[in-house]
């Protein structure tokens, strides 16, 4: 179609450019958490993730060993001194200029020597290497020492260690992912259940007031969750069921109901009758037709439903906050747990960072593997 | 117990019973109730067929009503009750007191930009990514991954959007995205192209374009003279009218405003714009979801119609607003109201992110503090009622549209 005027390539080249444009900028935010889950606290604090991957500069407030420990301070000739490594094991960081006052960072270039007072002396190396002596024993804490650093790009797997398997009760989230779990696999197949069951009702058997519970599925398609908040907590709590799965489970396929019976319905309806009429006159029962042809047959729909609950389910909080999670805490999600974490620990991206990336790595696997029907499924619900 | 061998046995007992009920309930009418044997065999199937449909759908219904219907109605009741009265009838209080609340008001306000904004923003990307994926041979993979956004949780999105807003102090190095990209502007020829003169210019053909809508529909009305549908024609108008004022003012605003360059900007603090801040995150969400469905709905169009606009010498731009537009009005609506749905219950985004604070509330997070941190039922309910009613006009929508294409 395009080729018909002959002036594609330049229009081509302007499509090109601004596709990849618009997927790096819808990619990009997603991107800086990825990239920043795989960096430490002070990779992070110290410069933008998009820097990761080249030598950073960064500036970092260290301590020497304590002269006061069992063991940091050698006598030499009179001279009292404690050595070692400003850095952890193994990095690759290189001093370019340091200090030891917090108004000039800067004062002392790599391998210079600075007088402190009563004689002592600092020599800071570029591979962080110290040397501090005294001619009188010191005592008390270790000195501050203002680093300006180049650090190679380093990338650390300890974030997601900490964040699954510490069993820490603020950071971890194994216990918030196996509740998240327990709410979502059940939330899904239950309604898919009940549904496809009530769709084949309303597409293939006949009785009564079957277009206006049609309608009805339709109406109620749209109302929104925020009514049914109050009531049905308060009725939870009348009749025992209290704060708890089960209650999250039946919320969850009452608010799922409508579009699974809205879609399903619309799928089952389009099957050829032939079939389903054939299998009546063979002798087969309602139910028998339902489980052997209807089901097997709306596959596809089923799968499209299943992901989108799923993906609801997963990624719900109002619901899980309002009958689920109760003042033990023993029952979060990993929803609330990521708010809680904004609230405890809004500054430690590593955690909140890792934290999220771990929440929505399952949904984005499940969206990747079956987009197919996730697509072929919002299809079937909007477009009409 | 291990809660995951806790979690997997309640899992099989929920999922079991459900399974459980529709084969032992389909094998009691059958075989015990009306057995298709016997003496009166003909009579029991066609009874056990008149009560079969019920069966099947008892547990649909009963969830439905439960869970859906009923707390309309509570809720509705709720608002009208107080409880501390111990539920006695007040009539309009709760709602008179909602609205003498500065807060309910500053929710509404800010839901009607979203209301505005979000949905535009989202339909003109996803039409955007549409029309431009469908062009180049790698548009599917392009497309699943501005679609991919649809997976993540509001929450999720949240802490994404928070790192891209994140702000440090003036003299170290900013790890967020916004402010780094703010520091690089300083007041040059490039601060007034991009912050001035792009915006003011944005802003200008918006109100061009809301102009024009608003014409044609007044053309409309005065070519097929008063119907139904003027009604609603009236009320676009007015809509269009307001948003023809608010960009004018948001252009003029985008010339002289004083913009504090070199500062590193705590971007949640800043009324106004932090609410649109916070809207960006829902609109990169939905965009995938509008891109999908125009996407479809462009391939859809007849290609011959298309064909038949080059040989006549449309340019592009008159193919697609003269002939594809037209043809994907329909699918526009439908994603429309979609989002426009999905907008009237934001809840997580706001509460993750500002919780309301900074003028930055909307009522689905103005209801929940109503209900959860000031127990306040009364006003809780109203408020909920309030989304209802802005809901009700899609809803009946809809369901008129399904009861005609059923006939």
């Amino acid at each position: 179609m395009d080729g018909i005027a002959g002036r594609t390539s330049a229009l081509n080249w302007i499509v090109q450019i601004s596709v990849v444009a618009l997927v790096a900028l819808w990619l990009f935010p997603t991107l800086g958490l990825l990239v920043s889950s795989f960096r430490t606290a002070d990779q992070i604090s110290g410069s933008g993730w998009w820097g990761a991957l080249t030598a950073s500069e960064q500036n970092l407030t260290l301590r020497t060993a304590n002269p006061g420990d069992d063991g940091a301070q050698m006598l030499v000739d009179g001279v009292y001194s404690v050595q070692g490594q400003l850095f952890g094991e193994g990095s690759e960081a290189q001093i370019s200029t340091w200090g030891t006052s917090s108004l000039r960072i800067s004062e002392f270039a790599a391998g210079d020597t600075a007088d402190l007072s009563d004689g002592e002396t600092l020599t800071v190396q570029a591979d962080g290497a110290y040397v501090w002596s005294s001619p009188t024993e010191m005592t008390g804490r270790g000195q501050r020492i203002f680093v300006t650093a180049t650090t190679p790009p380093e990338f650390t797997l300890q974030n997601y260690d900490r964040v699954l398997f510490s069993g820490d009760s603020t950071d971890g989230m194994t216990r918030a992912f196996l509740n998240t779990l327990t709410v979502t696999i059940p939330a899904t197949i239950i309604p898919i259940v009940i549904a496809a069951f009530a769709a084949y009702a309303l597409a293939w058997m006949d009785f009564p007031g079957r277009a206006l519970l049609i309608a009805a599925v339709v109406g109620l398609l749209v109302v929104p969750l925020q009514l049914a908040l109050i009531p049905l907590l308060r009725l939870h709590l009348e009749i025992g069921i209290g704060k708890g799965y089960l209650g999250t489970w039946l919320a969850h396929t009452g608010f799922g109901l409508p579009l699974a019976i809205y879609l399903l319905r619309n799928y089952m309806v389009g099957l050829p009758r032939d079939i389903i009429e054939n299998a009546k006159v063979d002798g087969a029962t309602d139910f028998q037709i339902f489980t052997k042809i209807i089901l097997p047959l709306s596959f596809p729909a089923l799968a499209s439903f299943a992901i989108f609950q799923f993906l609801w389910t997963w990624n719900d909080l109002l619901v899980a906050k309002v009958f689920l999670i109760d003042a033990t805490g023993e029952t979060t999600v990993m929803t609330n747990q990521i708010v809680e974490l904004l609230g405890t620990r809004g500054g430690n991206w590593e955690i909140l960072a890792t934290a999220a990336f771990v929440s929505i790595a399952v949904p984005l696997a499940v969206f990747f593997a079956m987009q197919r029907y996730l697509v072929r499924g919002l299809l079937a619900g909007s477009v009409k | 117990m291990n809660p995951a061998l806790q979690g997997l046995i309640t899992i099989i007992i929920g999922v079991g019973g459900c399974v459980a009920y529709f084969y032992f309930s389909n094998q009691f009418l059958d075989k015990v109730l009306l057995p298709a044997k016997g003496a009166n065999a003909g009579r029991n199937i066609n009874r056990a067929n008149l009560i079969r449909p019920w069966l099947f759908l008892f547990p649909a219904i009963f969830a439905l009503g439960l869970y859906l219907a009923y707390p309309v109605v509570a809720t509705l009741w709720y608002s009208v009750t107080d409880r501390n009265q111990g539920g006695a009838f007040v009539g309009f209080a709760n709602y008179q007191r909602m609205m003498a609340d500065p807060k309910f008001w500053e929710a509404l306000r800010n839901n009607m930009l979203w209301l505005i904004i979000v949905p535009a923003a989202s339909t003109a990307f996803g039409l955007l990514a549409a029309q431009l994926t469908d062009r180049i041979k790698w548009g599917a993979f392009a497309k699943s991954l501005i679609f991919m956004p649809m997976a993540i949780s509001f929450v999720g999105a949240s802490v994404i959007f928070k790192l891209i807003y994140d702000t440090r102090p003036v003299d170290q190095n900013q790890i967020g995205a916004l402010n780094a990209l703010w520091l690089q502007f300083d007041g040059g020829i490039g601060s007034f192209l991009i912050l001035r003169l792009l915006p003011g210019a944005l802003m200008i053909c918006a109100a061009v374009l809301a102009l024009f809508v608003a014409y044609t529909n007044a053309q409309t009305i005065r070519e097929k003279g008063a119907s139904a549908g003027s009604v609603l024609r009236i009320v676009l108008i007015a809509v269009m009218a307001y948003v023809i004022y608010a960009t004018l003012g948001l252009a003029y605003g985008a010339f002289t405003n004083v913009h504090p360059y070199g500062e590193p900007q705590t971007w949640m603090t800043i009324p106004g714009w932090n609410s649109f801040l916070l809207m960006v995150v829902l609109i990169w969400i939905q965009t995938g979801f509008a891109m999908v469905i125009l996407s479809a709905a462009l391939r859809g169009i007849p290609e011959e119609t298309i064909e038949a606009a080059i040989v006549d010498g449309a340019n592009p731009f008159q193919v697609f607003f003269k002939i594809k537009m037209p043809q994907i009005a329909g699918t526009i609506v439908v994603v429309w109201t979609t989002i426009t749905l999905v907008v009237l219950k934001v809840f997580d985004i706001v509460f993750a992110m500002t919780n309301g604070q900074w003028e930055t509330q909307v009522l689905a997070n103005y209801m929940f503090d109503k209900l959860f941190r000031a127990s306040d039922w009364g006003v809780g309910s109203a408020s909920a009622m309030v989304i209802m009613l802005l809901v009700s006009p899609i809803l009946v929508w809809n369901v008129y549209n399904a009861r005609k294409e059923m006939r």
